[in-house]
């Protein structure tokens, strides 16, 4: 199949950048997308031209490195899918496809479609630990944790912190990943301690990294790979809420 | 950047700016259920809603402590709409050349363009009932036992096409965003959960329906001459 792309290219974080048109030749069915802008690098290293810069990583699906906004959709067109997942046969022969960095404010573009994600890590950073102190580790089952409740734990833990919550939010509101990181934590006996310190300090590092406001657009929730419900957004309001009053 | 240490406060916390808009939102949908049963008193007679209007006035500084009540309120709500507006805009300075939507509703997208022109047709739906500023001929209907004829400058006011047609936009523009708004309430406020939250989006449309169909109920039975001047005339 062949197709025709329109690519951000922008040298570095100061270049003012724009979208480029380039023909992916005899692109296969089976490739997945970041194959298929392999095989367009390639050409272009061969022209002598700088190749596209994109994020990637496992190639599997599980790491949240890869980030591109395919047609004003992060991650493409299907549902709970990676770009790296997302395979050239949901295209056809002769389609045009935009490919574009992730758009906040918070995320800088640094190259191409590479986007600084920095801040998701300082939102970790002010709170979304549990501390303990060293020692052996613990024993397996020795603090009991019903079974729904680990469950659902594990539902806010899915999330792999790639942004497209943030990419795909007409507010570019990080909502959707602070809240899945509060909740795993909060809904676990070990995250109990901390848990209004936690919300607070990462919801004032969240403000304080420029995202926008959540407007309960819930469009967030559609681009999720992991498919993170707005359920948990619920759940950290109502942890923010609990927090405020307990002060 | 470093990590944060002081907690910001509550009411510039992006969660708390939403539970602002949330809790004065939803006493704003308490005074309209409110205003709505008081005015639904037009279907029943002239002598009803002028009695119920002249008791509403005699409450003295009740009133005056109810409407600056309802004043900042309406404030909080619309000026921290447009901070909140105006901050999202700028946590994507650069946009997309291809912009998708997958769920999100229209209603959503537009809330802060009904919201805006909700609160203009306020001021003016002010000026034109309570303060009787742009139709002042109002001033001087009274009824036979003398007291002020609200029910006739209902029926005078909406009898004008263009005022009952601006009425009727305006009832529809505020549907549009309650239908967002009373669904948004319960999530802001942590009270949603995948259970309920499909069900509070269809209770949020119904209620936008119910209050469309309830405000909407008088200028359209003036237009069609159901509720009558009292002497038959219109």
């Amino acid at each position: 199949m062949n197709l025709t792309l329109y690519v951000w290219r922008q040298k570095d974080a100061e270049d003012k950048g724009s979208l480029e048109k380039y023909d992916a030749r005899d692109i296969n069915h089976h490739m997945s997308f970041l194959e298929m802008l392999d095989v367009v690098n390639e050409g272009l290293i061969q022209e002598g031209v700088d190749p596209i810069a994109f994020d990637h990583d496992c190639r599997e699906g599980i790491c949240g490195m890869c980030s591109l906004m395919i047609n004003g959709r992060a991650h493409g067109p299907e549902k709970a899918t990676t770009v790296c997942q997302l395979h050239m046969r949901h295209f056809k022969d002769g389609d045009t496809i935009y490919i574009e960095p992730w758009r906040a404010k918070a995320f800088p573009v640094t190259k191409d479609l590479i986007v600084d994600r920095s801040a998701f890590d300082r939102v970790m950073q002010a709170g979304g630990f549990v501390s303990v102190n060293t020692g052996g580790a613990p024993d397996a089952n020795a603090l009991p944790i019903p079974k729904a409740n680990a469950d659902v734990a594990f539902d806010a833990a899915a999330c792999i912190g790639c942004g497209a919550c943030v990419a795909s939010c007409k507010n570019a509101s990080a909502m959707l990943f602070v809240s899945a990181k509060v909740s795993q934590f909060a809904l676990l006996p070990q995250g109990h301690a901390e848990r209004k310190q936690r919300v607070e300090k990462m919801i004032a590092q969240m403000d304080e990294e420029g995202f926008g406001n959540c407007t309960n657009y819930y469009e967030c929730e559609a681009a999720c790979p992991k498919e993170i419900s707005v359920r948990f957004i619920a759940k950290m309001n109502r942890e923010y809420l609990m927090a405020t009053i307990a002060k | 950047m470093t990590t944060s240490q002081a907690s910001v406060s509550f009411t510039t916390a992006s969660v708390g700016k939403k539970v602002l808009m949330a809790i004065t939102g939803i006493c704003l949908i308490g005074f309209l259920i409110v205003h709505l049963i008081g005015n639904l008193q037009l279907f029943i007679g002239q002598e009803q809603l002028n009695k119920y209007a002249e008791t509403l006035q005699s409450l003295g500084g009740l009133k005056w402590g109810f409407r600056l009540f309802m004043l900042v309120l309406a404030v909080i709500h619309v000026w921290k709409g447009v901070v909140l507006w105006l901050e999202n805009r700028r946590a994507r300075p650069i946009g997309y050349h291809r912009e998708d939507t997958v769920q999100a509703s229209l209603s959503s997208r537009t809330m802060i363009y009904t919201g805006l022109l909700i609160f203009a047709f306020v001021v003016y739906h002010l000026l034109h009932f309570t303060l009787i500023v742009t139709n002042p001929e109002y001033a001087q209907l009274k009824d036979s036992v003398g007291r002020v004829d609200v029910y006739s400058m209902v029926i005078t006011g909406f009898s004008n096409y263009a005022i009952a047609i601006a009425y009727l936009i305006a009832m529809f523009l505020l549907a549009y965003h309650l239908s967002h708004a009373s669904e948004s309430f319960f999530q802001t406020m942590g009270w949603a959960n995948d259970k309920y939250l499909p069900k509070l989006k269809i209770l949020s449309n119904l209620f936008a329906i119910v209050i469309f169909i309830g405000y909407a109920s008088m200028p359209i039975a003036v237009l069609l001459n159901i509720v009558k001047l009292p002497g038959g005339g219109n």
